[in-house]
């Protein structure tokens, strides 16, 4: 996969139908992504939003009796129709979880894992990388000490900090996010949004909320999602000041269905 | 069910207190006005002393405006509402203090007999008092043709200002020792004139509240 072309969309999906089965999950999604922007997605339980953001890196592949059509252009390849190396797409798109998942590792194995089955063996050239992944995400100060100790002992806001480490680590292009903070304390969720702010000078960031207000906080873009529709797509001041579809306006103030 | 039931009924308690403290001032504005034309020196030292329920008001309306923003995180029409509450509230607010001007001018001018039979300023209140309730009504009824309508009376009211200052000015060489009611009339078309400018400013917030546009009427 070439990787790097200059045009201002790092993803270009188009006419995006995806079924589960029987059931219509995402109907003729066109949806263009620019780079080192954050696109939020929100929408109610059920609208195709986490299905969404799961086609971008293809996980979405990994539940049984999924069949997609039309284009999810990556970087101007579409990686529905070409023979795409999964790992590879997966190393240039990242993604993180609601929850921290660290793996039961060492903080230090966790960000080299990614790094290593890419080919990275110098120990020298893994402790840049797992240093330099820690910095940018401001975990470094409070882990530095103990870089070979559990990842599982450190608290959730900081494993969750530690997984977008460890998706950094692969020098991702794009990090996808699904509802990154749900399962955090209003502090970690703030240092967390602090940090996608700062890592949109380096990435493009995809995140699904629930959230709303944190949508409006660090994104530059939103969509509305519902019921496998992509409803409304534009600026983020836009939809949250004035948007054009009833539906959106009804469902960000709280007054949907 | 409904999801915000308290919170809409919250936006309509808002928007009640501002149509008391609308009422209120237009009710200022009449009573200044005949407190200048009957020159009923009573009369105008009570809508002076009058104001500071209609400025108690504002600050409510601020206090529970600001309120609602810190409970509610209120988006797109809800903040438009909130924040077309506060912007029209101090509209509201200046026209009453154009009414306890009016109230000063008549307690300045005060048994003096007038110049002349007042027929031109009472036109020109009336006028000014139809765009303040028009600009009131468009609120209410978040109505863009009605608030347009309004907006539209402003260019005859500037008219009105203009034409009458030239004719008052042209009193006093023949009215020398009259000149300080003379002036204190320009005065009240000046606070007229204000009056107007106040209920365009409404206008334009109701044309905001309603597409989200912002557009200059005064233009």
């Amino acid at each position: 996969m070439s990787i790097g072309t200059l045009t201002r969309e790092v993803f270009d999906i188009k006419d995006l139908n995806l079924w589960y089965g029987e059931h219509h999950a995402l109907k003729s999604i066109n949806f263009p992504i620019n780079k080192k922007e954050v696109t939020a997605i929100i929408g109610p339980s059920g609208c195709g939003k986490s299905t969404f953001i799961k086609t971008l890196n293809l996980m979405i592949n990994m539940v049984p009796n999924v069949k997609m059509t039309g284009e999810i252009n990556f970087n101007g390849q579409n990686v529905l129709n070409e023979k795409i190396d999964l790992v590879d797409l997966r190393k240039h798109v990242g993604m993180v979880f609601q929850k921290g998942n660290p793996f039961p590792q060492s903080i230090y194995d966790n960000i080299a894992y990614g790094p290593r089955i890419h080919g990275v063996k110098r120990k020298k050239d893994l402790d840049e990388i797992v240093t330099k992944s820690l910095m940018d995400v401001a975990l470094w100060d409070e882990v530095k000490d103990r870089l070979h100790a559990p990842a599982l002992g450190l608290s959730g806001g900081q494993q969750q900090r530690l997984c977008i480490a460890r998706a950094l680590a692969t020098k991702p292009d794009v990090l996808l996010m699904d509802e990154p903070t749900s399962a955090l304390d209003p502090i970690s969720t703030l240092k967390i949004e602090e940090l996608i702010l700062e890592l949109k000078e380096k990435y493009t960031i995809v995140i699904v909320t629930h959230n709303m207000q944190q949508a409006s906080r660090v994104s530059d873009k939103t969509a509305f999602f519902l019921m496998g529709e992509l409803i409304e797509l534009d600026s983020t001041s836009t939809i949250f000041s004035n948007p054009k579809d009833s539906r959106t306006e009804g469902y960000i103030t709280g007054r949907f269905g | 069910m409904s999801t915000r039931a308290n919170f809409d009924q919250n936006l309509k308690e808002l928007k009640s207190m501002l149509l008391k403290m609308a009422s209120k001032s237009e009710y200022a504005i009449k009573e200044a006005m005949i407190a200048l034309i009957n020159q009923d020196i009573e009369k105008a030292k009570h809508v002076i002393k009058a104001d500071s329920e209609i400025n108690e008001l504002e600050h409510e309306i601020n206090d529970k405006a600001l309120l609602l923003i810190a409970r509610e995180s209120p988006v797109a029409s809800d903040l438009r509402k909130i924040n077309v509450a506060l912007k029209v509230s101090s509209e509201v607010e200046r026209m009453a203090d154009m009414a306890v001007n009016i109230a000063k001018s008549a307690v300045h001018i005060g048994e003096e007999k007038h110049i002349k039979e007042l027929v031109d300023i009472p036109n020109m209140m009336e006028r000014a008092l139809d765009m303040v309730a028009e600009s009131i009504t468009a609120y209410y009824s978040e109505d863009i043709t009605i608030a347009k309508k309004c907006a539209e009376k402003d260019d005859e009211v500037d008219k009105m200002f203009g034409r009458l200052i030239q004719e008052l000015l042209g009193y006093i060489p023949q009215n020398p020792s009259s000149t300080n009611q003379i002036i204190q009339l320009a005065f009240v078309c000046r606070f007229l004139e204000r009056i107007a400018d106040h209920s365009t400013n409404i206008a334009e917030n109701v044309i905001y509240l309603v597409t989200g546009q912002r557009i200059d009427l005064n233009a």
